[in-house]
């Protein structure tokens, strides 16, 4: 059974924000879905999980649709939260 | 006047043709039916200011004689799918003021043909739920009782067609958000096969089963848009290699499968049921085989697909920080911002996924969850693909029920995603499937619509097209 912990720990790693509200709703609505979802294991208990890549392949092209510099500069600028002199602006790391 | 009620693509195409209105006139009597109903509706979340100026540009194309047929045609677009210079939110508050700087593949194809862009349509956030409760902006109302959802993810454009707010529309359907807002809205509603239609620039949610699709009013109008739209994309490397389809005769007789096992497994209402075997009774009487199949794992769709989606989900929504664009909201040091930002801009059920997904792909968890949906997603696949070796098409209701109450299941995430029983099998296994009216349930004196699905083996959307006009008597 999941506890607030988990949740804690959860959100911590999505990198979200939760409020007490937010972390109760969701161990409430996690559990029957979780409890759902086990059924698959009436099928694949005892199946091999082992290799299991799905079977898909990498489809790659030459790079060569590179745009001239500065070409869409002022579109991605104008999406930027904060910005200065054409720089995406951040604060400060270290 | 335009008889906006009663027009097709066709039939608008021939009236543009031989000049009967022009593009201008045709987008006004949109224009004016969106000011008439859509403040009560909410089908658009934003009408765009150039309607006029665009129609323009359409006439001048037909007076030069290059007329296509979509060209001067008006067209909704769910918000999740970017048009250069335009606001693209997905329906979320992370993306309110973000605009496009790239069309979309689909779009750049659009625009070609010269279609007049109406405006962007209301969605649940990031294609995530069924019922646009989940929109950022509001609910989408049903046109048909204002009481009940239009369906979802894609219910303003289901909404926007139905309406006669735009002619024909665009959504996207990972699990049966374009199916299920079209059988709620008693309009045609096409899911192609995974492939068939590049991705490039649609807000990707589960990427290894997001599509998008095209509706209309009638089958016909389905199968223009789709085929405007379709084709291989270097910029989406999972596009299908062009192939020449045959269209098929509406005439054609086909071997129809129904799975009754995963019909009888109880949660459809009665008057679902009732018309499905009605609709099986209308297709034998218009020559087709009715066959019963079985499809054993089917069952287990839900379940494979509410782990591979908060998964891939969870993936996905990494990139709405509020770094690089979006809603930014500060904190005391860089971290601190992506967790104040996706907290502020992300709405409940996508955290929801993305907490659910966090938790089955994390250390530990994967091999139990992960791996283990992604082998019986084969196994479902595998029914499919053995099924097709002797049926042409098999067929389902669309949803369980009609549309239902807002506010009814939105508390329930569990009780909102057994909506999708018939729809997310189709995009588990990549093929493609419509959605076509097939009758009314009267309740408190309004006819609510019901839905069939018609399901085909992967690229054979001309089947589904065929059978579905021979269905509705289209020519």
């Amino acid at each position: 059974m999941l506890e607030i912990k988990d949740i804690d720990k959860l959100a911590k790693l999505a990198r979200i924000e939760l409020t007490e509200e937010e972390k109760e709703k969701l161990l409430k609505d996690i559990g029957p879905i979780l409890g759902y979802v086990a059924q698959i294991n009436e099928v694949a208990a005892n199946m091999n999980t082992e290799k299991k890549a799905p079977e898909h392949r990498n489809i790659t092209r030459a790079d060569d649709h590179a745009t001239e510099s500065g070409t869409n500069t002022e579109a991605f600028v104008t999406n930027m939260p904060e910005s200065e002199r054409n720089y995406l602006k951040v604060k400060k790391i270290l | 006047m335009i008889d906006i009620k009663n027009l097709t693509v066709q039939k608008a195409h021939e009236a543009l043709t031989k000049g009967e209105y022009t593009a201008v006139a045709l987008a006004e009597a949109y224009l004016a039916e969106i000011k008439k109903t859509d403040t009560k509706l909410h089908a658009y979340l934003e009408v765009y200011s150039d309607v006029i100026e665009q129609a323009k540009v359409a006439d001048a194309k037909i007076k030069s004689g290059k007329i296509e047929l979509l060209t001067g045609i008006p067209i909704a677009v769910k918000d999740n799918i970017l048009i250069k210079g335009r606001i693209a939110s997905s329906a979320s508050k992370i993306l309110e003021h973000y605009t496009a700087i790239y069309d979309a593949t689909v779009i750049e194809k659009l625009k070609k043909d010269g279609v007049v862009f109406i405006g962007r349509t209301n969605m649940d956030e990031f294609a995530m739920g069924g019922s646009t409760e989940n929109s950022a902006y509001g609910v989408t109302k049903n046109p048909i009782d204002a009481n009940r959802v239009s369906g979802g993810s894609s219910g303003g454009s289901a909404a926007a067609v139905a309406a006669d707010l735009a002619l024909i529309a665009l959504g996207s359907d990972t699990g049966g958000s374009i199916r299920q807002p079209a059988s709620f809205c008693g309009i045609v509603g096409l899911k192609p096969t995974y492939g068939a239609v590049s991705r490039y620039g649609v807000m990707a949610m589960g990427s290894s089963l997001d599509q998008i699709g095209p509706f209309g009013k009638t089958v016909a109008d389905a199968e223009i848009l789709f085929n405007a739209i379709k084709g291989e994309d270097k910029m989406d490397s999972t596009t299908l290699s062009d192939k020449k389809s045959e269209k098929i005769s509406a005439d054609k007789k086909f071997k129809i499968g129904v799975p009754r096992d995963f019909l009888n497994m109880g949660g459809i209402d009665a008057s679902i049921i009732k018309n499905f075997e009605e609709s099986l009774l209308k297709l034998k009487k218009l020559g087709h085989t009715i066959v019963d199949i079985a499809l054993p794992n089917l069952k287990y769709s839900l379940a494979v697909y509410y782990i591979i989606v908060p998964a891939e989900v969870s993936s996905n929504m990494a990139r709405f920080d509020g770094v690089r664009y979006g809603t930014r909201v500060s904190g005391n040091n860089g971290i601190d911002d992506y967790f104040k930002s996706r907290q502020a801009g992300l709405g409940a059920e996508v955290k929801r996924r993305i907490i659910l997904g966090t938790y089955v792909l994390s250390s530990g968890y994967y091999d139990a969850y992960y791996n283990k949906a992604n082998i019986v997603r084969e196994l479902i696949t595998a029914d499919y693909k053995k099924a097709f070796r002797d049926v042409d098409v098999i067929i389902t209701p669309t949803t369980p029920d009609i549309a239902f109450k807002i506010g009814e299941k939105v508390n329930d995430p569990l009780k909102m995603y057994l909506e999708d029983i018939f729809t997310v099998p189709i995009n588990l296994a990549g093929i493609p499937a419509i959605s076509v009216p097939s009758g009314f349930k009267d309740v408190e004196g309004k006819q609510l619509p019901m839905g069939i699905q018609f399901i085909a083996n992967h690229e054979c959307e001309n089947t589904l097209f065929a059978v579905s006009k021979n269905f509705l008597g289209e020519k």
